[in-house]
C-alpha cells in the first residue's frame, strides 16, 4: 500500500514520518514517531486521552487523519516541559495529586493549556466546561480543578 | 479533615509530598499497556461472537490465514481442552471466558484472534474469520434466568447451597443466607414496617485505559507478558492455566495501569497474546477498543432486590428481610456473597434474614467493581431507612446512631467487630457545616452510609540499601491509585530516613515474592505492612551492625531518626549512611525480605450527604454539594486517601444518575460508547468535600484501614434520597435518569 509522506513540527521539532491515509494521527504519533504520551482511551472522540495541541488549538487526536497534520504546528505532553523544567500545570498537578492512575492526565494537561493559554483567569465553572471534554474516572475531579486554579494562578503570577 | 486521633509524632506518616512516580506521568513517559513496542512486534485482532447466546458449528480461518501480512490466526482448538483434563470447574469459566469452545455465551464473547504486521491487516483478517452459529434463544436479566422454562447457559449447572440439592440444573449457580432471631417477633415490634423492591442495572468500571498486552513467547516455551493489570502474579497464574503451562515459564512484568477499580484483576487477552506469539515467532501486541471493553468486559451486576424493615419509635431497628437476585453473567460469581455480607452490617439488628441467589445470563461475565456487591444491596437497605426515619420523624444521622454497629457488635455477617469507626463518620457529618447549609427551591438533602472489608490476602515486599544510605522498596503490587507514594511515606518512618531517599519500585514476577491482586483495599494495608516488616528487619540488622563496630550488645543500640544511637552517648551516632558505606565490612550487602498472609484484615465505613437540585421540568438531578466522610484508620498519603473518597463517589453519582448497560431484544448491547454510555465529567459535578476520620485499625502498624472501596457504597441512596426530600418521590430504579424521575413526578401528581 502506497503510504504518504508527512511533514510537521512537533514539539518544536521539524519531523517526517510515513502514514496509511486511513491512520489515525493518535496511532501515527504512537506508532511512527514514538510519542506514547497521547492516550486512546476511546478512538471517537468521547474521552479526550489523546488530547494535543495542532496550530495552537486542542484537537483530539484520535479524530484527525495522520495526513492532516501535513505542515502543521504539534505540541504533545512530551513537549510541555520546556528544557527540563515542568511546565506550571505539570508541577501543579504533582503538587495537588491530581492524577491517581495517570492515564487520562496527557489529555487534561493539554486541554488545560489551551484554556489557560486563551483565558488566563477562568472561574470554576469555566474550567469544568473547558475539561468536560476530557474523562477521568479515577479522581472525581475536584483535584484536577484545584490544580488547574493553582497553575492559572502562579501563571498570572500571583 | 476531621483527625479523631492524634498524630503520635509521626514524621512522614500522613504528610503531602510529591509521588514518586509523579513526574514520568505529567511528561508522558510513563509507559500503559497499549505504550510498549518491541522490534518486530505485530498487531493482533480479536474476533467476537454478534450473537448472546449461540452454538459453534464452524470456524473457517482459510481466508484470514492467506491474507497480505497475515502471521497467526487462534481459535478455541488452540488451547487445551481443560474439561477434559479435569481441571477445576472455576479454571474450565476462565478458560471459556477467554476464548469460546463449544458455545458463545454473550456478544462479544471471543471466538478468534488474528496477528498481523499492521494494524489495518489484522482488522482486515478478523473480518475475515468466519464463524457459522447455530443461534440458541438467550436470558439477559435475573427475572428471564430464573423463569421455570428458561434456556440453560450450562447444562450441568446444580444450584450450590440449597439442601437438598436440587435435582434439575438452573441458571441459578448458587443461593447465600444469613439469618439471625426471628423475623415475625421483630416486625411485631415494630411501629414503621417499609417494604420496598428495588433493580438496578449492569454498570462498567469504567476506566480510561482499555486492556492491553504485549506477548513475546520464545522457542522454548518461555514467554514475556506486558500487561497493564491489578496484579501480575494473578495474571501469570490465570495465563498459565489457560495454556496449560506451569506458572514459571511465564514472566509478567507490570505495566502502568490507567485505572481497574476491580475490572483489571481477571484476564483477557494474555493467553491469546501469548499463543498468536507462539504460532507467529514475533511480539505480538492486543489492545482492546472501547467497544470491545463495554461488551466484553467488566460489568458488575444488574440486580433486583427486595426489602422489608421495621424500626420501633425510638428509631431501633427491630427486623430485617432481604431477598436478592444478582446476575453474573455468562459465568457463576456474581458478587451477591459479598452484598449478603455487606447489606445490612453498618447495623446491629437483633432479627434478620438475608437471601441472595447468583444468576447466569448471557450477557458478560461481571468482574469486580469497587466493594463488589455492596453498592447495590445498599441502594436498597439505605434508601428503605430513609423512608423509616421520615415515617417515625427522626433525624437520619440519628437513626443511623441509634443501630450503629460498633466494637464489640456481632456483625451480621459473623464475626464481631473489632475497633471500628462508623459512629465517627456519622458525627462527622452531622457536625459539617454542609448538614446544616441552606437548601433553595426544589433542593433536598439526603444521607446514606455504607460498609466495606478490608481483604488482607499475601503480600512480599523486598528493601536494599544503596550504598549511600537510600532505600530501594520493591514491592508486586501495582500502583493503581498512588500506592508507591504510601510505601515510600511508611519506608520512611521506619527507617528514618527522608522520603526523598526511597525509591518504591513495583517488580516483575521473576524479581519479587508473591503478591495477591491489587484490590479488595489491600494494597497500603497488606503490602504495606510487608514494606514495614522488612523495614524493622533492616532496622535489627543495622543495629547489630553498629552493635559489632561499637564492640557492645545490641540492647546497648537504639535506631532514632535514621541512625544508630548507644543508649548511654558512649559512642558517636552511626547514620544509615554510614553504616552502608561499611557495609563490606559488617556483614555485605543490607536487604530484608517480608512476606505475610491476612493479617490486619479490617472492616472500612462510610458516611454521605448529598445534596441535589432537581429540575420538576425535565427531570433532570444535579449534584449541587457532596461530603463524604471515611473511616482511613490511619491516612498515611491524605491527599490519595482523599482521591480514593472523591473518585469512589463520583463513579456512585454516575451509577445513580446516568450509567446503565442497554441491551436489545437480542442481546446485543447498545451503548458500547461513552458517547452512549456517560459517565460523569467535570461539568456535571461540584467539588466532593472530604472529612478523614481517623480510627486506627488494631491489626495494622500504622493503623490503616484499606480506603480503596466504601466510597462507592453510600452514593446510590445518598443521591436517592436527596431526590426524595427534593420532591418527594421515592426512587427505586437506577439510573435515576431525567426520565424515570419525571414519570415518578408525574405518577404523584396523577
Ligand atoms: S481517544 Fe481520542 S477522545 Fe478518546
Ligand atoms: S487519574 Fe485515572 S483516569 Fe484520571
Amino acid at each position: 500500500m502506497p503510504r504518504t509522506h508527512i511533514t510537521t513540527v512537533i514539539n518544536g521539532d521539524e519531523t517526517e514520518f510515513l502514514t496509511e491515509d486511513s491512520t489515525s494521527l493518535l496511532n501515527a504519533l504512537r506508532d511512527e514517531v514514538g510519542l506514547t504520551g497521547a492516550k486512546e482511551g476511546c478512538g471517537t472522540g468521547d474521552c479526550g486521552a489523546c488530547s494535543i495541541l495542532v496550530d495552537d488549538r486542542v484537537n483530539c487526536a484520535c479524530l484527525m487523519f495522520a495526513p492532516e497534520a501535513d505542515g502543521t504546528v504539534i505540541v504533545t505532553v512530551e513537549g510541555l516541559a520546556d528544557s527540563g523544567e515542568l511546565h506550571p500545570l505539570q508541577q501543579c498537578f504533582l503538587e495537588g495529586a491530581a492524577l491517581q492512575c495517570g492515564i487520562c492526565t496527557p489529555g487534561f494537561l493539554m486541554a488545560a493549556k489551551a484554556l489557560l493559554d486563551k483565558n488566563p483567569d477562568p472561574t470554576e465553572t469555566e474550567i469544568r466546561y473547558a475539561l468536560a471534554g476530557n474523562l477521568c474516572r479515577c479522581t472525581g475531579y475536584d483535584k484536577i480543578i484545584r490544580a488547574v486554579q493553582e497553575a492559572a494562578r502562579e501563571m498570572r503570577g500571583q | 479533615m476531621a483527625i479523631t486521633e492524634e498524630n503520635p509524632g509521626y514524621k512522614w506518616v500522613g504528610t503531602r509530598p510529591v509521588r514518586p512516580d509523579g513526574v514520568e506521568k505529567v511528561t508522558g513517559k510513563a509507559r500503559f499497556g497499549a505504550d510498549l513496542i518491541l522490534p518486530g512486534m505485530l498487531h493482533g485482532k480479536v474476533v467476537r461472537s454478534p450473537h448472546a447466546h449461540a452454538r459453534i458449528v464452524s470456524i473457517d480461518t482459510s481466508a484470514a490465514e492467506s491474507m497480505e501480512g497475515v502471521k497467526a490466526v487462534i481459535t478455541g482448538a488452540d488451547f487445551p481442552d481443560l474439561a477434559a483434563n479435569g481441571a477445576h470447574p472455576s479454571e474450565i469459566d476462565v478458560a471459556n471466558n477467554t476464548i469460546a469452545r463449544d458455545k458463545v455465551l454473550y456478544e462479544g464473547h471471543v471466538v478468534a484472534a488474528v496477528a498481523a504486521i499492521t494494524r489495518e491487516q489484522a482488522e482486515a483478517a478478523a473480518k475475515a474469520v468466519t464463524v457459522t452459529y447455530e443461534v440458541l434463544p438467550h436470558v439477559l436479566t435475573v427475572d428471564e434466568a430464573m423463569a421455570d422454562d428458561a434456556p440453560l447457559l450450562h447444562d450441568a449447572m446444580i444450584t450450590k447451597g440449597v439442601d437438598p440439592a436440587p435435582e434439575e440444573p438452573s441458571n441459578i449457580a448458587s443461593k447465600i443466607l444469613h439469618e439471625r432471631g426471628d423475623l415475625d417477633q421483630g416486625f411485631g415490634e415494630a411501629d414503621s414496617v417499609v417494604e420496598r423492591e428495588f433493580t438496578t442495572k449492569p454498570v462498567h468500571q469504567g476506566y480510561i485505559e482499555p486492556h492491553a498486552a504485549v506477548a513475546d513467547a520464545n522457542t522454548d516455551g518461555r514467554a514475556h507478558i506486558w500487561c497493564s493489570s491489578q496484579g501480575h502474579f494473578q495474571m501469570r497464574a490465570y495465563t498459565a492455566t489457560v495454556l496449560g503451562v506451569s506458572p514459571g515459564t511465564l514472566k509478567v512484568t507490570a505495566a502502568e495501569i490507567g485505572g481497574g477499580f476491580g475490572g483489571k484483576t481477571v484476564i483477557y487477552l494474555e493467553p491469546l497474546a501469548v499463543r498468536l506469539s507462539q504460532r507467529a515467532g514475533r511480539p505480538v501486541k492486543l489492545v482492546m477498543d472501547r467497544d470491545e471493553v463495554f461488551r466484553a468486559t467488566g460489568p458488575t451486576s444488574g440486580t433486583r432486590i427486595k426489602v422489608k424493615m421495621g424500626v420501633s419509635k425510638d428509631g431501633k431497628i427491630t427486623a430485617a428481610e432481604v431477598w436478592m437476585a444478582y446476575e453474573a453473567g455468562a459465568y457463576a460469581g456474581s458478587p451477591v456473597g459479598a452484598a449478603g455480607m455487606t447489606a445490612i452490617a453498618c447495623y446491629d439488628i437483633p432479627n434478620f434474614v438475608v437471601e441472595g441467589y447468583d444468576v447466569v445470563c448471557n450477557k458478560p461475565r461481571v468482574a469486580a467493581y469497587r466493594a463488589p456487591g455492596a453498592p447495590m444491596a445498599a441502594f436498597a437497605v439505605e434508601s428503605v431507612l430513609d423512608e423509616l426515619a421520615r415515617n417515625i420523624e427522626m433525624d437520619p444521622i440519628d437513626i443511623r446512631l441509634a443501630n450503629a454497629a460498633v466494637e464489640g457488635t456481632q456483625a451480621s455477617y459473623g464475626p464481631k467487630f473489632p475497633r471500628i469507626g462508623f459512629v465517627e463518620t456519622l458525627e462527622a457529618i452531622k457536625e459539617h457545616p454542609n448538614y446544616t447549609a441552606d437548601l433553595g427551591p426544589n433542593q433536598g438533602r439526603g444521607v446514606a452510609a455504607g460498609f466495606w472489608f478490608n481483604a488482607g490476602m499475601m503480600s512480599s515486599a523486598t528493601v536494599h540499601i544503596n550504598e549511600n544510605g537510600t532505600a530501594t522498596v520493591v514491592t508486586g503490587s501495582p500502583d493503581i491509585g498512588g500506592s508507591r507514594q504510601s510505601m515510600a511515606l511508611m519506608a520512611a518512618e521506619e527507617l528514618g530516613i527522608p522520603y526523598e531517599s526511597i525509591k518504591p519500585v513495583v517488580a516483575d514476577t521473576e524479581t519479587v515474592g508473591f503478591n495477591d491482586v491489587t484490590g479488595g483495599s489491600r494494597v497500603t494495608l497488606a503490602t504495606g505492612a510487608a514494606v514495614v516488616d522488612a523495614c524493622r528487619l533492616i532496622v535489627e540488622d543495622l543495629r547489630g551492625r553498629a552493635a559489632k563496630t561499637w564492640d557492645v550488645e545490641v540492647d546497648q543500640v537504639e535506631w532514632v531518626d535514621g541512625q544508630a544511637q548507644h543508649v548511654d552517648g558512649a559512642q558517636p551516632p552511626l547514620s544509615l549512611n554510614d553504616l552502608a558505606a561499611k557495609s563490606g565490612r559488617t556483614g555485605g550487602p543490607i536487604s530484608a525480605n517480608a512476606s505475610l498472609n491476612s493479617r490486619g484484615v479490617g472492616a472500612g465505613f462510610s458516611t454521605q450527604l448529598c445534596d441535589v437540585e432537581v429540575d420538576p421540568e425535565t427531570g433532570v438531578t444535579k449534584v449541587v454539594r457532596y461530603l463524604t466522610a471515611q473511616d482511613a484508620g490511619r491516612a498515611i498519603s491524605p491527599d490519595y486517601v482523599e482521591g480514593q473518597m472523591q473518585g469512589g463517589v463520583v463513579q456512585g453519582i454516575g451509577w445513580a444518575l446516568n450509567e446503565e448497560y442497554i441491551h436489545d431484544t437480542e442481546g446485543v448491547m447498545e451503548n458500547p460508547s461513552f458517547l452512549d454510555y456517560r459517565i460523569p465529567v467535570a461539568s456535571d459535578l461540584p467539588m466532593i468535600d472530604c472529612a478523614i476520620v481517623e480510627v486506627p485499625n488494631p491489626a495494622h502498624p500504622y493503623g490503616v484501614r484499606g480506603v480503596g472501596e466504601v466510597g462507592i457504597v453510600p452514593p446510590m441512596a445518598a443521591v436517592g434520597n436527596a431526590i426524595h426530600d427534593a420532591v418527594d418521590v421515592r426512587m427505586t430504579e437506577l439510573p435515576m435518569s431525567p426520565i424515570k424521575v419525571l414519570e415518578a413526578l408525574n405518577e404523584n401528581d396523577g
